[in-house]
């Protein structure tokens, strides 16, 4: 089969489409003026924006990779994602059977789900001190 | 930790928090979960430390679930919802107490077990009802030997809230299509003193269904409802309104056939029948199948699935300005009919013009002066 | 009754109803015309009636000088909105697709932001036209409650058109109801009142030019 005879179904690829894409880049820049002058954050999730095919990669391609990539093994995969814009990151959740489940645009100096949670850290702390004790108790 | 945290609850007095920790679920992961139920509820992210917050708290609810005239293919959606490990961990929480196409169970076994958790819950239970309840004969769909009408009936007495799922629960759905021979109702037909939410769609998106479950479960409220009842975060907006195609429509340049060049190059399908213009769903946005596509970027029209009576709109080719009848032949027919109408009455009016002539007299000067 | 119920019925048993009724009364009311006869003219014919009526239906549509200075207004604004209604009408896809149903075959349509646009001069040349009528004592004077009547179930088929492209006010399925509704109300009461110039034109007119192109004169 030549290349010409394979039919390409609504592959209409353009950067202003739905007209979501550029309004969408400027969000994310007012959202980094505000970090700048308040420290506040924002989270935007892209599920929640109309989106021709094509038009996310187009806005990940345009936000690129930065200095950080990190991975997240918390009910299936989650990777989060600095963008080439400091304080702008992409995060996503995967599944179990890897498959995006969520995504959002976090404006912020680090990603809520990144640190350590005071809960967790306390479960820790109990966990150490027990296996100490196991230790001890062993020797 | 406290002592009453040490205390052995059972198992429905345990929060969805008690459930979480108990599965060793660490809080940086009922982190994600919930930014990903936020995303699933369509929710603003700003409401994931309230929605941590009320899950953190959620009691597990007792769910029966309810299959009248239907197809199944509501609960094979429901089945498919693509956040596998963190839907689960909800059904988990829940406790599907009856549900008789996926329990083991059957027959009175099974109405023992509905029985039973209608009873323990009694006013505190979830109903969730697929397909529509036949009016015409009681006969025409039964379980266990009990009506889908009196079946309704009794469960809904003791219900909290009602969800109905799939357009035959919501509106009717394809039995109550014209010319409706088994006098198909909706919940919302019979059932009036219960606040009902109607999950329509055939079938709905599977994340549409578990975003208002769990909302339910969550908050134990009722989401804002549109006038059909439509909770709004996803049924607010139509498809037109949010569809990636918009910009052709408002450019006026349309596929024509579903091969032509304008369907190759993705412009908008008004013209093989698309009823996006009146739909209110959320496929634009939350898309299906993982949110990998739908069926307008399918290159498919909109069947406007979540609407009432969208089996009767004259078919699913024909464009929303099309007439759904034949009026070529209402035309012709009329047209023959008036034209001997016309003569008749053409004649009548020359009949009566030539004795009005044949009666006429001259006017005098008598006359005037009357 | 829902929404989709109502638009259904718009679109379905509605639409029959003042197509019947539209295509019945317009061929009564013809028939009744031509029957009804005139007087055999016992003058000797001093020229064609056909062609004098011919060139009267095409020439009435140009105002001549006099007629358009005497009533620069009338005749702009009356052009305006006629024009707007026939693009609108007959070069809007949707609208096309509807005929093409009918009538078997379709024609191309104007891009929609020029019907758009159209359809906004119509309303307000419509408007216009109303305001001039109240204001002026004369026109005032000879209006009748139908002319009022006719001029609104022009403007409304416009005004729900504008509305459910753009999605003012109400849920979509019942604007586009209501449009449709609004188009069949026009249909229906069409045949029977003054709209009917919108066929009968070619007639009276017909009739004026034949009148010269008997005597032989310039029509
Ligand atoms: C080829 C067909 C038609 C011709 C030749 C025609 C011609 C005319 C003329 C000569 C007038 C009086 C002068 C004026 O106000 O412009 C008039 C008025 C009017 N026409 Fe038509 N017309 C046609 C079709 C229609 C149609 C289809 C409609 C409605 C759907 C319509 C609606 C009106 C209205 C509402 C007025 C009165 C305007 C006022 O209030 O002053 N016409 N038409
Ligand atoms: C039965 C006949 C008709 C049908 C089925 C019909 C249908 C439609 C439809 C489907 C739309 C698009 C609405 C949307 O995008 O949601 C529309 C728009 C419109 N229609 Fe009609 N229509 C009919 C007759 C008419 C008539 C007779 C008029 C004028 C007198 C008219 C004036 C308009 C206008 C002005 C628009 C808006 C166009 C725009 O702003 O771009 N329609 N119509
Ligand atoms: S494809 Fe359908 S929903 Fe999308 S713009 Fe066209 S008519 Fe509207
Ligand atoms: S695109 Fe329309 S018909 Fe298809 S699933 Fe969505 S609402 Fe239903």
């Amino acid at each position: 089969m030549s290349s010409s005879s394979v039919v390409q179904f609504n592959i209409q690829v353009s950067a202003d489409l739905t007209q979501n894409v550029k309004p969408l880049l400027h969000e994310i820049k007012h959202a980094l003026d505000n970090l700048i002058e308040t420290g506040q954050t924002t989270i935007i999730d892209l599920r929640s924006i109309p989106l021709a095919p094509g038009e996310e990669d187009h806005i990940l391609k345009t936000l690129g990779l930065g200095e950080v990539q990190a991975k997240l093994d918390a009910l299936g995969l989650s990777e989060i994602i600095e963008t080439q814009y400091a304080g702008v990151w992409v995060v996503t959740h995967y599944n179990d059977e890897n498959h995006i489940i969520s995504r959002f645009i976090e404006i912020t100096t680090m990603p809520e789900i990144l640190s350590s949670q005071t809960e967790d850290i306390m479960a820790a702390y109990s966990r150490l001190a027990i296996t100490l004790q196991d230790d001890q108790e062993k020797n | 930790m406290t002592n009453d945290f040490k205390k052995k609850k059972s198992q429905k007095e345990q929060t969805f928090g008690d459930v979480m920790r108990s599965q060793g679920v660490s809080r940086r992961s009922f982190l994600k979960f919930c930014a990903a139920t936020a995303s699933m509820m369509a929710m603003s992210p700003a409401m994931i430390p309230k929605i941590a917050h009320a899950l953190e708290n959620a009691r597990r609810p007792s769910v029966i679930w309810l299959s009248f005239q239907e197809c199944t293919g509501c609960t094979e959606s429901l089945t498919r919802a693509h956040t596998a490990t963190i839907e689960s961990l909800i059904f988990d929480h829940i406790s599907l107490d009856y549900h008789h196409t996926l329990q083991a169970a059957a027959g009175h076994a099974a109405e023992e077990a509905r029985e039973a958790a209608m009873e323990e819950n009694y006013g505190k239970y979830l109903l969730v009802v697929d397909g529509s309840i036949p009016m015409g004969n009681p006969g025409y769909s039964t379980i266990a030997g009990i009506s889908n009408y009196d079946m309704l009936m009794e469960t809904a007495k003791g219900a909290a809230a009602i969800i109905a799922v799939g357009t035959c629960a919501t509106y009717g759905g394809i039995p109550h299509a014209n010319p409706n021979p088994t006098g198909a109702v909706s919940v919302n037909d019979l059932i009036k003193d219960k606040p009902i939410i109607n999950v329509p769609g055939c079938p709905p998106i599977p994340v549409v269904i578990t975003g208002v479950l769990t909302h339910f479960l969550t908050f134990g409220t009722i989401p804002e409802l549109d006038h059909l009842g439509r909770p709004k975060v996803f049924y607010g907006q139509s498809i037109h309104d949010r569809c990636y195609r918009r910009p052709f429509y408002d450019k006026g340049l349309f596929a024509e056939t579903f091969d032509d060049e304008g369907a190759k190059k993705g412009w908008c399908l008004y013209k093989l029948g698309c009823k996006g213009p009146t739909t209110y769903n959320a496929c634009a946005t939350t898309k299906w199948n993982n949110g990998t596509s739908w069926p307008i970027e399918a290159g498919h029209p909109c069947l406007g699935c979540s609407e009432p009576d969208f089996w009767d709109g004259g078919g699913f080719y024909k464009s929303l300005s099309m007439p759904t009848e034949n009026i070529t032949q209402t035309a012709i027919y009329t047209a023959a009919g008036a034209v001997a109408a016309g003569v008749a009455i053409g004649a009548m009016n020359k009949s009566k013009k030539n004795s009005a002539i044949a009666a006429h007299d001259k006017t005098t000067i008598d006359d005037l002066e009357k | 009754m829902s929404e989709i119920e109502f638009l259904n019925w718009v679109r379905g048993p509605g639409f029959q109803i003042a197509v019947i009724i539209f295509i019945a009364g317009i061929i009564i009311r013809f028939a009744e015309i031509l029957m009804l006869g005139r007087k055999a003219n016992l003058a000797e014919p001093k020229g064609s009636e056909m062609s004098g009526g011919l060139h009267t239906i095409v020439s009435r549509s140009f105002p001549d000088k006099s007629t358009f200075q005497r009533s620069t207004f009338t005749v702009v604004a009356g052009y305006l909105f006629h024009i707007g209604l026939f693009v609108t009408i007959f070069l809007f896809a949707p609208h096309i697709l509807m005929f093409k149903d009918i009538f078997g075959f379709g024609w191309p349509s104007l891009p929609t932001p020029v019907v758009d646009a159209m359809a906004v001069v119509t309303i307000i040349a419509l408007l216009a036209v109303l305001a001039h009528r109240m204001s002026d004592t004369v026109l005032k004077f000879i209006t009748t409650k139908e002319d009022y009547l006719v001029w609104m179930l022009t403007i409304l088929p416009l005004v729900t058109g504008y509305m459910a492209f753009h999605r003012i006010g109400m849920t979509a399925p019942t604007l586009l109801a209501l449009h449709i509704l609004s188009v069949e109300l026009l249909l229906v009461v069409f045949p029977f009142t003054k709209l009917m110039h919108g066929f009968t034109f070619a007639l009276s007119r017909w009739y004026n030019g034949a009148i010269s192109g008997y005597r032989g004169v310039q029509s």
